[in-house]
């Protein structure tokens, strides 16, 4: 097999990774923001909840949860797993895992601003809504941005955890390769796509870091 | 009509009574300073005052509208949301530590209330910014953001914000005690250039010589009670021993 057809396999493969990547951040960020309310709230029962979800998201492996999500359903409810499930079954998993991650950092974000900021608001006559969104929340964004992006370029390498319930991303790809081909160049091909993958990451995210240093 | 009523007014921490039994009132204009060691309860009477802090129980009135009272059994009730709303529009507050927006620039601390809350047309509201930064000395600083600025310069930010919003009383919590010397006059200058506008003011400090000048009454608290109050002279002239141990600290400086 040449270099070029493998490549363009992996490509392939990327392509789904890049799927799981960005479906993950677009619904995990908004999600874990609920999360993270939840998890403030002043309410017992529901505080207790969340907070036993963040628990067993960040207390289990990744790979376990996938599996729960894929085959949970059938397990639990004999619902018939089918294959276009697979890739779903991933993007749920993700999504949920990563929004327990993210609630723990928003909360730490915003449990870090200090009072004074939201009494300054009161006093000027800003709603709550106001304050959050146009005070609060912009801040928050600057504080927790170094956290938020290594937790994205963790998603970016956990991307490859969906070969586990056999969605063909990079990974499972590259190791179907490295089998039939009795080589481990597909792995090393891999590796350097990760690689590449997060450093086009590390780059953007510098960027947007840039872009909010114009005030401390 | 007063503009500000606080009726007997108590708050604890913790079982730790701060505040006991003050009352106190406000005429439109007047300028009030509030003196006393720390920990007398000065700045929790003025957050109190702002409602930045629940009452135990006591009157809290602004222009005869009641903002906050005891019912009789001993709770304390707070008038609807959309009446403390309008009440909030009286006063303004200006902190020890400024609190200003650090993402906002200058001109946008000053202006965002005005607009977003008040609903004023953007124009206004910059016209009246730059008008409240010249008369802060401050022309050149609209575009800069607050960590670019002096401690100075940032109170007196905070004071063009709190301005920006029209109050009909401004209070002030020490808001030269995070300053040194030098900064500390400036922001002063600034506060005394607002007498002109007839702003009521209430000001805890511990700037004697400033209060001395500026006040039409001063309030000497110690121990979360009022002990005495009255007009500068007769407040730094006082026979009073707490008064006078208080105030003898200063005279030797």
């Amino acid at each position: 097999m040449s270099l070029g057809l493998m490549v363009s396999q992996l490509a392939g493969g990327m392509f789904v990774s890049i799927q799981i990547f960005l479906v993950t951040l677009i619904f995990s960020l908004p999600l874990g923001m609920i999360v993270a309310f939840g998890r403030m709230s002043k309410k017992p029962l529901l505080q207790g909840l969340v907070k036993a979800y963040i628990s067993i998201m960040r207390g289990t492996p990744l790979m376990l949860q996938l599996m729960v999500v894929y085959f949970g359903p059938y397990y639990l409810f004999k619902i018939k797993i089918t294959n276009s499930y697979r890739l779903w079954a991933a993007l749920i998993g993700f999504v949920i895992n990563y929004a327990a991650y993210f609630a723990e950092i928003y909360r730490g974000g915003i449990q870090s601003m200090p009072v004074g900021q939201y009494e300054a608001a009161k006093m000027l006559g800003y709603g709550k809504a106001r304050t959050f969104f146009k005070i609060i929340l912009p801040q928050v964004i600057k504080r927790i941005l170094p956290s938020v992006t290594n937790e994205v370029i963790t998603l970016v390498k956990d991307t490859s955890l969906a070969f586990t319930i056999s969605v063909l991303e990079m990974f499972a790809i590259a190791k179907a390769l490295a089998s039939s081909q009795t080589s481990l160049l597909p792995f090393a091909a891999a590796g350097i796509f990760y690689y590449l993958f997060n450093l086009i990451v590390a780059v953007g995210m510098d960027h947007v870091e840039k872009s909010l240093s114009y005030y401390q | 009509m007063k503009l500000l009523e606080m009726n007997h007014v108590k708050k604890s921490f913790d079982g730790l009574e701060v505040i006991k039994d003050i009352s106190l009132s406000v005429d439109e204009g007047e300028i009030v300073s509030v003196i006393g060691p720390s920990g007398s309860g000065k700045s929790t009477l003025l957050r109190c005052a702002t409602m930045l802090e629940t009452m135990d129980s006591g009157e809290l009135i602004y222009l005869g509208k009641k903002a906050a009272w005891s019912d009789g059994t001993g709770k304390m009730m707070y008038a609807p949301k959309n009446e403390l709303k309008k009440i909030r529009e009286n006063y303004g507050l200006v902190f020890q530590n400024f609190n200003l927006f650090p993402h906002f620039s200058v001109m946008k601390n000053i202006t965002d209330a005005p607009i977003s809350v008040q609903k004023r047309s953007r124009e206004e509201a910059y016209r009246l910014g730059r008008e409240l930064l010249k008369k802060m000395g401050l022309e050149d600083k609209a575009d800069a953001y607050p960590c670019q600025l002096s401690g100075g310069q940032c109170q007196r930010v905070a004071i063009a914000r709190a301005l920006a919003l029209n109050p009909k009383i401004l209070f002030f919590d020490e808001p030269t005690s995070a300053l040194d010397p030098e900064l500390t006059g400036e922001v002063l200058k600034v506060i005394k250039s607002l007498a002109d506008l007839h702003i009521a003011m209430v000001i805890v400090t511990h700037e004697m010589a400033f209060a001395r000048e500026i006040s039409d009454r001063v309030i000497f608290m110690a121990n979360g009670v009022i002990i005495e109050e009255g007009t500068p002279e007769n407040v730094f002239a006082s026979d009073n021993e707490r008064t006078k141990s208080f105030l003898g600290r200063y005279k030797n400086l």
